[in-house]
């Protein structure tokens, strides 16, 4: 790990401001994420703002029947509040599916949203990658790839977002508050929150520098059957080949959000319209822009038939 | 426990690696080399003192600033019982309680827990007056070669817990009613402690007697 200095931030302002000053700071809350990749020195921050101190771990109604999210509520907390239980299951559900018990304890909800992809192409230092090492090449595009993008991918990267948190997120139109350096505040609705790759892969959202995530807030509940169902190679404790995020109406509308296929949770408000004709028609809305690999075509009907067994599972 | 032998062959390996950090700059040892030696270079290791209230105690340790908790207690500490295995929280074998809460030693910086409640397996019980858990994992066989053991142990406490605080699981059948005490919730809970000797079904059956207040 490459040595660094290290301060306590006192606010959440003065933090951003702190972070635009000195170049190479990165924030650090849980750090289950970050420390992961210091370790391997594919993140090599200089500075560390450690924002644990501040007050973002609440969970409070907004005025228009929501929930604003604090920054810094760790996932155990948020997936066990009764509220996001009983109105936004499809958050409580998405949380539970992922990491382990001991990373959730500590995991927190700003973080979860800026974690890096696990690409192992990613991860190995000893091979090419844009979003690394911008300009390098890409050595998952004709590597070993069955895990990767299928759709949004470019001829740059082809990694996924790991998520499954911000997969409800996206399917519940969540918003990130964020505060800048100047001091200003601003929202940006989860939707443009991550990138695609396109060429600088290794721009993976759309904050800026020293930007800080104060809070996520939820819209007022939708009600609806919330499902989250995540396919993966083991039965625990891994990340998603896909992951399907669905709300159903009882007149058989809904939402759907999936995981595991692109650079950010994939979403097309316009393939839900097809949800009443059921699975295959979403799908083929959905997924119509996909440019499968050789390795990682399967990702497609795996798709289709995890949002039928969804719809089933919703209409039961 | 280490010998005293074992500390002696220890320092020595410290020594050898601080010698050589001018040329390789290798990991050395968090904490061992005075801020006064480090080398006037780039990227020289900045260190930092912490408080932490460790098993009942509070210890002041002084160390490089990128220690871990885990290395500030094997290696400040010398609290050897919590184990480094993949040192990337995949595996579970550094999982400590942390005020009250379970979590991956490895994947936290010892100076971001100033001051805070640290319990490891050398402060849940001990040879003489084990722990009800550790009990258990005797009785039960709950380990081969006993590396993933300490990890295990403290995981399998605070789980405990977090179904008695209501906290649900990825198997839970019914968010909004309380998760029940079951093999799989158990199995679902327990999945970031791996164990490659497959002590599981044991581990799971240590756990239960817990639970059911038979130890």
């Amino acid at each position: 790990m490459k040595s660094f200095t290290y301060e306590k931030a006192t606010s959440a302002a003065d933090a951003a401001a702190a972070a635009a000053r000195k170049e190479g700071t990165k924030f650090i809350a849980g750090g289950t994420n970050l420390l992961d990749l210091m370790k391997l020195e594919i993140e090599t921050p200089t500075h560390l703002i450690d924002v644990n101190g501040l007050d973002l771990d609440k969970i409070e109604p907004t005025q228009d029947g929501g929930l604003r999210i604090g920054a810094l509520v760790r996932n155990t907390d948020l997936a066990a509040n009764e509220r996001v239980r009983r109105d936004y299951g499809l958050l409580s559900r998405a949380l539970l599916a992922g990491a382990s018990g001991q990373l959730r304890n500590r995991a927190t909800t700003a973080g979860n949203l800026l974690q890096r992809t696990r690409c192992p192409y990613f991860y190995d230092t000893n091979q090419r990658c844009n979003k690394r090492q911008p300009g390098s090449g890409c050595a998952a595009i004709g590597g070993i790839n069955r895990q990767l993008a299928v759709v949004g991918a470019s001829e740059a990267c082809i990694a996924t977002n790991p998520s499954d948190m911000a997969v409800a997120m996206r399917a519940l139109d969540a918003t990130v508050e964020t505060v800048r350096p100047d001091g200003a505040t601003r929202t940006i609705p989860i939707a443009e929150f991550h990138r695609l790759p396109g060429d600088t892969p290794h721009i993976e959202t759309t904050l800026t520098a020293g930007e800080l995530i104060t809070a996520v807030t939820l819209p007022k509940p939708v009600g609806g059957k919330q499902i989250y169902r995540k396919v993966r190679d083991r039965a625990s404790y891994a990340f998603a080949l896909i992951s399907v995020g669905a709300i159903v109406q009882p007149d058989g509308s809904g939402r759907v959000a999936v995981g595991g296929v692109a650079h950010k949770p994939w979403r097309v408000e316009a393939a839900e319209a097809e949800m009443p004709r059921g699975a295959q028609a979403v799908t083929e809305r959905l997924l119509a822009d996909a440019k499968p690999t050789e390795e990682n075509g399967f990702k497609i009907p795996l798709v289709e038939r995890t949002l039928g067994a969804v719809l089933t599972e919703a209409r039961g | 426990m280490p010998s005293s032998s074992d500390f002696t062959r220890r320092d020595v390996l410290i020594v050898g690696a601080a010698s050589v950090v001018a040329t390789a700059a290798p990991n050395i040892a968090h904490g061992q080399v005075p801020a006064s030696a480090a080398p006037i270079i780039a990227g020289a290791p900045v260190m930092s003192k912490v408080s932490l209230n460790v098993n009942g105690g509070i210890r002041e340790v002084e160390l490089d600033m990128r220690a871990t908790l885990l290395d500030a207690l094997r290696e400040n500490l010398q609290l050897t019982g919590t184990k480094k295995g993949c040192d990337h929280g995949q595996c579970g074998a550094c999982t400590v309680i942390v005020n009250g809460r379970r979590i991956n030693s490895c994947l936290t910086l010892a100076v971001m827990h100033q001051g805070e409640t640290i319990t490891t397996i050398e402060g849940l019980g001990t040879p003489d007056n084990l722990h009800p858990m550790q009990a258990a994992f005797i009785k039960h066989d709950g380990y081969q070669c006993g590396y993933c053991t300490p990890g295990q142990i403290c995981s399998a406490v605070a789980m405990l817990e977090e179904i008695k605080a209501g906290i649900p699981s990825h198997v839970s059948t019914d968010l909004t009613s309380a998760p029940q005490d079951t093999n799989e919730e158990y199995r679902e809970r327990m999945s970031g402690n791996i164990c490659r000797c497959g002590a599981y079904s044991n581990i799971v059956e240590a756990i239960t007697e817990v639970a059911e207040g038979r130890a």
